[in-house]
Order: C-alpha cells, then structure tokens, then sequence
C-alpha cells in the first residue's frame, strides 16, 4: 500500500544522506522524496511517499524515528490529509494544437507560465494522479520536457505535526 | 581561557574519566597526538593497526561499565578502522570513536588521505559528527558519548579537521546535554508490564530467551532473581551468555543454529515466550516460518522499538530499559499470591529434562586426537569458570560459547552480529586493560588469529599477561563444516597451508609459545600458562581436524531441524 510519511528533521548537513541511506541499505521504496526548511530554520520537513505492507511501513517508521536527527515521523495515510504536488511541463504548441493546449490546461486549472511561438510551459499542482491524468490527456508526441517535486502533504483539520 | 581543539578534545575526555585511548596516530591527528603527549591522565595504547585499535577499545567496553575510546587518523586510518566500528555497531556496543580529518578547506579536494569518514561510516554507526568549527567541538564530543551510552548503546564517530584541533576557543564543557530529537523510551508501560505478568504466571510452558540486550544493561541480577522466582527454564543467546547463571539448573545452554537440543525444542515448544533483549537473529530462530507454525504468545521487552516485531510478530511489546522492566515484574510477582501452577510448570520440566537426556553436547572423550571441545572443557575447570573469554570467529568461537559455563555478564567477549575473525586478540587486550587483576584468555583458531596477529607486539609493549588458546585444526573449520555438510565435500580454499610456526612466532614477538599434540597434554599445558601471570602464553592446540560442531540448524531450517552429532 502506498504510504506518505511526513518527517520533521534537523536542518544539519547528512540528515538527508541518513533518511535515504535508511532506505536503501534496508530495501524499502521511495516513490518520491521532498524537503525544504520549515518556518523554524534550524528543522526541515519531509515528505517521504513510500509502498510496502503495513509491517514494513511500521519498521520504516520506527527506523526513521531511530535516526538521532530525527525529531518526528508521522504516517499521514493513517487519517485524513491533503497531498499536492507541483509539475512543470514544456509542450509544443504550434499549429492548431496551440489554442487546443491552452484550453487543457485551463481545464486542469494550470497556469501558462512561459511562452514562445512554438511551445508553452504549464504549471500544474494537484494530486500525482491528476498531474498523471493530464499527462495521458495531452498527445505524448508534444510533450517536451516534464518535472514534477513529489508529493507533499498536510493532515487535515487539527492535525498538527510539530514539536 | 581559550584552547586549541586538541586541548579542548583532551579535557573532554579527562572529564569523561577516560582512562584509555586506543590509537595509532597520523597527519590529521597529529596535534591531538601533541596533546595527549603533554599530559598523563589519559593514557594511550598504541596498537598495530587500526582495527585492533576499535576491537581493544570494543572489549573494554564490554568487560566493563567503562567506555572504550579509539583515535585514528583519516582516510586509511578510518578505512581500516570500518571493520572495528561495524562490530561494535552490530552489538550494540557503546564506544566514542575520534578520527582525524584533512583541513576544511581542503575537505572534497581529493587531499592526501582524504576520505569522506562521515560518509563511510554512517550505516555502521549509532551517529557521528564532523566538527568543522572549534567553538562546537566540546559540545560534540559531550554529544557523541551521551548517544553512545543510552537508549540502545551504539559507536558514536566524531571527526575532527586537522585545522579545527589548532583553532583557538573558549573551554567549557557542558555537564549535561539534550537533543530535541532523541529522546529514547526507557520506562516501560506499566499496562503492558501487568499484562506480561499475567500471562506468564498462566503459562503451562514458559519460556525465558533473553540477549545482549541483558549483558549490555547489567540486568544480569534483575533477570536472574525473575527466573529464579518463578522456576521457569532460561535461554541465553551468544550475546547474553551469562546472563544467566550457566551452572544454574533452570538454564536450558544456548538456542539456536549451534544451540542445545533443549533449548530450541523448548523455544519452538513453548506456549509463552519471554524475549528480552534479544532480537530473534536468523542464527536464533532459524527460519521464521517455521518458527510461526507452533502457536505461542510472545512477550518481546527491548530498548529499541525497532526490533520488536521485526522478524517476528509480537503479542506483548514493552519498551524500555530492560533491568527495569524485570525489576518491576519481580516486584509484581512478589506482591502478587499467584504463582505459576506447579504440576503444569512440573510437567513442562520433565519435557525438558527428557530433552536433555538428548545430551546433544557429548562428544568422542576416547579419542587419541586433541578434541577442541575437550580444551574448552579444560580451561573452564582450570580457570575457575572465572576468567573472561574472548573468541575470534568460527568453529572455535561456538565450542566456546558450548563447553564454557559462564556465570557472569562480561566475561564472554565476542563478534555475535557482524562476525568478524580477527576480533578475540586486541579484544582481550582491551579486557585486560579494564580489569588488570583478571585471567583473560582468548580462545581463537589458526586462521582467525593471523587476522590480527600483529598485535602480539601490542601485549609485549603493554605486558598484556594473555592466555591464546589456538584451537589449530588446520582447516577454517567452519567454513570446511559447510563444505562438508552441503557442498560434497569440495573443500575450496578453506585449506589453512603454509601456517607458520606458532610457537616461533610468538618467541619472536617476546612471548611464551607451546604446543600441545596429544589429549594427555592437555591440562598440563593449561595449567602450566595459567600460572605465568606475568607471561602472555601462546597455546598451540593441534586438534582434530575433522571435528564439526554439532547440534547444528542448517541455513534457512526451522529451529526443531537439527542435525545432531548421532545422526552422522
């Protein structure tokens, strides 16, 4: 099952190297991996989106919170939550294909951020699977370039993770 | 007053009452070696090469409630320092490992014995630290040896830059410190601990199966006064040997690949399982399949979360320090008019001790060839049951651990995780040196010991008295045991040729070398190294090459599998 782990993290030079070190050294996934400092400078957040059994993801949990860089580890799956993730695509847009991307993209609620005669570049943030819908919705032939920053997430309501 | 990070590094351990630093020093470290020079209160012992430095300060650590300190210097110094480092990682062994590291600036240049050590060593290490500035320097090392002592002890690495132990600070060593983000469970859940309780006096075949977990604790009389009080059997692993009295009659002898008939029948048969501060190793319960097909309760109580319901699903977690959570059982038990039901404990008893009549440890005492398990026999009855053993790896190591009864934590020194031939000589000389007045021997075999060899030099230098019990089969006898049993007797390159002169060897090195031939000449050769105490004896045993240990639980086998020793 597919599991999304936020981790609250100390902002030191390795902790990253330590958190995905964990993974590999151990044999378990990582579909995605983001982090970037949180309000607080000193700790930086991670969302780590992984799949495994419900005994795996335990021991990954418990692992992780092993890690002496580590403050907290949540399992966001385990309650309610929300997940984004932004992606930026390069498609070609010539030609009658042009007005047909510009209304895709409003249909997917993306954002036309860069512009030349021949191509537009997207911005597009939601779910993977809505990034993925888009994706299969456009002609792969026009599809120039993508990147996407994985999942990020957030529990929903009163769910806090913090120290 | 400011320092330089050399002194700062030295009063950081003259605060931590260290008494020993083992090392061998280099360019990086060169100033701390000033240092260290300049003052008498923390002695160094200077090895031979750098993984006898981490095995010496690893067997400090383990015979004692000290720590063991290594410094060595970067790149091949730390190289050659992983092997040492990942041995004490995989026992849990607590240890403040210090490397030397090239210039800041120089640091991702490609400098002269440059490697990343932080890098190298951070899967085998509870944490390390590189300093790169001075000013945080005496914090760091309050830090590494915090890490290394609580919650599930660990080798904690602190690397130093060469320009980091020049620079100048103010000194202050902090007394206590705290790190938001480790704060280890060490109090046990009181609901959980009632629950086990419980359990245990219903049991109608109870089992106790504790580990490391005990010796690394010193919950040795906690856990002790527990089974006693309740009569039930006990099993220690090859890392919590001496746990529990081995004399006592509830001891069942070791579980496992190598353990006895009885201890894994009872293991696999039980309907209650107490496990503390083990870890069900694949060398303990064999395969985990198997294991789950006899149903049983399971009571895991453990320091680190993780390893509860790692291989094996657990009914009742506990997490905590380990000497507590017992000390709070016996004081239920205690306070408590339930007793387990006697008839039923009686009856599991005469299910064991048929078991035992197996008597899976027997071996050929007829033999006109030196049997190792007839020398373990020996220098247990002519040490006293009372010195510290150290082992290398193999054959020789499980005899050990078989034939020798320890009735202590810290006397059986050995690489239980990690396995690495090469640790019993500068292990026993870390021993030696946390307990001057102490038999240390180390019962080692012809291949392990050429593995660090050169250390003889090391207990000349620091008239190290050990006994070295060299079980010489010629063979590296586990591996040629495998060969044996599952590879058609194809022996490949497990041949020991070209052995040198043992006894030559260790004259050379300015010790005492004997060798032993015939079984008459066994005890006397004991008995006469044991009595130079100022000697370290190099005891050459030319043993039966052909001997194997038995009972044995193949690879990948369930526990009740055994092939025993009748069966051949």
């Amino acid at each position: 099952m597919r599991h999304i782990l936020s981790i609250l993290v100390e902002n030191e030079a390795g902790a990253l190297s330590r958190i995905s070190g964990l993974f590999s050294a151990r044999g378990y996934n990582i579909e995605s991996l983001t982090v970037a400092p949180t309000e607080d400078p000193t700790m930086s957040r991670m969302t780590i989106v992984t799949s495994g059994s419900d005994d795996v993801v335990e021991q990954i949990t418990k692992q992780l919170n092993k890690l002496v860089e580590v403050v907290k580890v949540v399992d966001l799956t385990d309650g309610n939550h929300i997940e984004r993730e932004l992606m930026l695509v390069k498609v070609r847009a010539a030609g009658k294909d042009r007005d047909e991307m510009k209304r895709l993209a409003d249909i997917f609620r993306g954002r036309i951020l860069d512009v030349t005669d021949k191509s537009y570049t997207i911005e597009l943030t939601g779910t993977g699977s809505k990034l993925d819908a888009f994706l299969q919705a456009i002609e792969p032939g026009v599809i120039l370039e993508t990147v996407r920053t994985g999942a990020s997430g957030i529990g929903r309501g009163e769910r806090i993770l913090r120290i | 007053m400011q320092l330089t990070g050399a002194e700062i590094l030295i009063r950081c351990l003259q605060e931590e009452g260290v008494e020993y630093v083992f090392g061998y020093p280099g360019g990086a470290v060169l100033n701390i070696y000033d240092e260290l020079f300049k003052q008498n209160k923390v002695k160094h012992v200077l090895v031979r090469h750098e993984q006898g430095a981490l095995h010496a300060a690893d067997g400090y650590s383990r015979s004692s409630q000290k720590i063991g300190v290594a410094l060595v210097t970067s790149g091949p110094g730390v190289t050659n320092a992983v092997t040492g480092i990942a041995t004490a990682y995989m026992d849990s062994i607590p240890m403040v490992v210090i490397t030397g590291q090239v210039p800041t600036n120089a640091i991702g240049q490609d400098a002269f014995q440059e490697c990343d050590t932080v890098g190298i060593t951070r899967p085998c290490v509870k944490h390390n630290f590189l300093v790169k500035d001075v000013r945080d320097l005496a914090v760091t090392v309050k830090k590494a040896f915090y890490l290394a002592t609580t919650g599930r002890p660990g080798p904690v690495l602190v690397d130093i830059p060469k320009d980091v132990s020049q620079a100048l600070a103010e000194y202050a060593y902090p007394k206590t410190v705290t790190l938001r983000s480790y704060n280890p469970v060490t109090k046990g859940h009181a609901g959980q601990i009632k629950k086990a309780v419980q359990l245990l006096l219903e049991a109608k075949r109870p089992m106790v199966y504790t580990g490391g977990g005990i010796v690394l604790n010193d919950a040795a009389e906690s856990l002790t006064r527990f089974v006693r009080l309740l009569g039930f059997p006990c099993t220690n692993t090859l890392m919590g040997l001496g746990g529990f009295p081995a004399t006592d009659p509830q001891f069942t002898g070791m579980p496992g690949m190598h353990g006895t008939y009885e201890s894994n029948m009872a293991m696999q048969n039980c309907d209650v399982l107490l496990a503390v501060g083990a870890r069900f190793d694949d060398r303990v319960i064999g395969n985990p399949e198997h294991f789950y097909r006899q149903d049983r309760k399971i009571i895991h109580i453990d320091i680190d979360p993780s390893s509860i319901s790692k291989r094996v699903k657990v009914d009742v977690p506990i997490v905590g320090y380990v000497r507590d959570v017992l000390d709070e059982m016996v004081k239920i038990v205690e306070s408590s008019p339930l007793r387990p039901d006697a008839a039923t404990l009686k009856a599991w008893w005469g299910q064991i001790k048929e078991w035992q009549r197996k008597d899976c440890l027997r071996y050929d005492r007829d033999s006109a060839l030196i049997k190792p398990q007839f020398v373990v026999e020996k220098l247990y009855e002519i040490t006293g049951g009372d010195a510290f053993i150290t082992s290398d790896v193999g054959q020789h190591q499980m005899w050990a651990a078989q034939y020798y009864k320890f009735d202590k934590p810290r006397r059986w020194i050995n690489s239980g995780g990690l396995g690495t031939m090469g640790f019993g000589l500068p292990a026993a000389m870390g021993v030696q040196l946390a307990n001057p007045q102490a038999t240390v021997a180390c019962v080692t075999g012809e291949a392990s010991i050429q593995m660090c060899i050169q250390e003889l030099s090391t207990c000349k230098q620091y008239h190290l008295p050990l006994k070295l019990v060299n079980l010489n089969n010629r063979y590296m006898g586990m591996v040629r045991q495998w060969q044996e049993f599952f590879y058609g007797n194809r022996y490949a390159e497990s041949y020991m040729d070209a052995l040198p002169d043992f006894v030559k060897l260790a004259e050379a090195y300015g010790h005492v070398g004997v060798k032993i031939e015939k079984p008459g000449d066994v005890e006397g050769a004991l008995r006469e190294a044991f009595a130079q105490k100022e000697r370290l004896v190099f005891l050459d045993f030319i043993t039966d090459q052909t001997e194997n240990v038995f009972p044995m639980v193949p690879g990948g086998k369930g526990l009740t599998e055994m092939i025993l020793a009748e069966e051949l």
